[in-house]
């Protein structure tokens, strides 16, 4: 796997006058490249990156936010569950305020549920041996990132012999989301600024038929601004070269096997399968569900749980924003019918959320 | 919602670590990353530390952390 680039995030200036050198060699109208992670649509928003780069290099935001592909029926089914009083719901914050077909958890939380926000998943545990005689229901969210520490609390409950602790999964895997946005003949992307931290567990291989199969340069990218313009220069620069690789910019941390230890725990209680994403549709092998071994630690088979598959019709763009296809401004219920403080789709929940991000730094 | 921070870890207990960051110290769970040792910076995520930093790279985490308290 070539992999080459500075550790060392270098200064702002110098990236920027790199960048625009090498946009003019170029010689093309217009280049786009996506951010996948929504972390990045975070940091370049805040940082008004997209302002700083020449006129024709767009940014464009990517399906990389966790909170914004969860299908609304996972909402509702984890609100029907929040609704059971022999019933705990704990979850990460981010997932209180995203709309399901009817209600939020912030909404059956209000109404007396019990729903609770936690940082990390093990806090579950303590909540379950807290609450006896109610079962404690972890919301699992998140990219390959988050994954392994969903795992772990599965493990931990079954070292214990925990009986009232289940993960409701709602897990998705980034490469194969890629795979179809690559796919899409409708999209232009010239190339992808790969997500750091899911790149932290999964290393670099994943992504290798963006250059094999597709050839669109690629670039495992950290987070600071510095680390975005540097890995923005690297793509450019291989565009020049006619080149297609995965880099890696976020030498730091992301090491080109990545986690193995990490995926070892994913795999011992995870297989993956189909899922659903909000504003896709299902993507093959882009979910995980718990294998036979944990099955008792399973809020599906333990509540029997169906997953409504429809989408409901809200007028919201959000699905074609996490492709790439539309800027946030051009949905006709951006900041009118929908803001963060009365959001209609996930993309304005978030605060990760391209709709967000474009409301809160892009006036 | 990929967020993780660099932190220090100044207690170690098996796989139960107390991390540090300017600031702040919390606890994090070091299952993930077998090879850790008391002093190691790891990235943390969701309350697991998910990677290890080379110790060669320790100056570039102390340069983010300031970065991180100028931001306030």
């Amino acid at each position: 796997m070539p992999v080459s680039g500075d550790a060392r995030p270098a200064n702002v200036e110098r990236l920027l006058e790199d960048i625009r050198t090498q946009f003019r060699k170029l010689r093309r109208e217009t280049v786009r490249l996506m951010e996948v992670c929504g972390t990045h649509t975070m940091s370049i928003a805040r940082a008004g990156l997209k302002s700083l780069l020449p006129e024709g290099l767009k940014l464009v935001s990517g399906p990389g936010c966790p909170v914004c592909v969860t299908p609304t029926g996972t909402i509702d089914a984890a609100c029907e569950l929040a609704r059971r009083d022999d019933v705990v719901i704990t979850t990460f914050g981010d997932m209180m305020r995203v709309p399901g077909s009817r209600t939020t958890l912030e909404g059956v939380k209000a109404a007396g549920a019990d729903v609770r926000v936690v940082y990390s998943p093990l806090k579950s545990m303590e909540i379950a041996a807290a609450t006896p005689g109610r079962t404690v229901v972890f919301l699992g969210v998140g990219f390959e990132t988050t994954a392994p520490a969903i795992a772990r609390l599965i493990q931990a409950a079954a070292q214990a012999g925990t009986a009232n602790m289940a993960v409701l999964p709602a897990n998705k895997l980034i490469p194969p989301a890629l795979r179809v946005i690559a796919s899409d003949p409708e999209l232009r992307v010239d190339g992808f600024l790969l997500p750091g931290h899911v790149s932290v567990i999964i290393g670099a291989e994943p992504y290798r038929f963006l250059a094999d199969e597709f050839r669109r340069p690629s670039v495992i990218t950290g987070f600071e601004p510095e680390d975005v313009l540097e890995a923005t220069a690297m793509i450019l620069e291989q565009m020049l070269l006619g080149n297609a690789e995965v880099q890696n910019q976020y030498k730091r941390v992301v090491h080109p096997e990545g986690n193995p230890e990490a995926r070892r725990r994913l795999d011992e209680v995870f297989r993956t399968a189909d899922a659903s994403w909000r504003g896709f549709g299902v993507i093959p092998g882009s979910g995980l569900v718990v294998r036979d071994a944990f099955a008792r630690w399973d809020a599906v088979r333990r509540f029997d749980i169906r997953i409504a598959p429809e989408e409901p019709e809200t007028g919201c763009l959000c699905g074609d924003v996490l492709k790439g296809k539309v800027n946030p401004r051009d949905c006709p219920l951006f900041g009118t019918r929908c803001t963060p403080a009365s959001a209609v789709g996930p993309c304005m929940v978030s605060s990760e959320g391209a709709c967000a991000a474009s409301f809160r730094f892009e006036q | 919602m990929c967020l993780a921070v660099p932190a220090r870890i100044i207690e170690l207990d098996g796989a139960r670590a107390t991390v540090e960051v300017p600031g702040n110290r919390f606890s994090a769970d070091v299952s993930l990353v077998p090879a850790v040792k008391l002093g190691d910076y790891v990235l943390v995520h969701a309350g697991f530390a998910i990677e290890r930093y080379r110790p060669e790279d320790a100056e570039e985490i102390l340069r983010l952390h300031e970065d991180m308290e100028n931001a306030g």
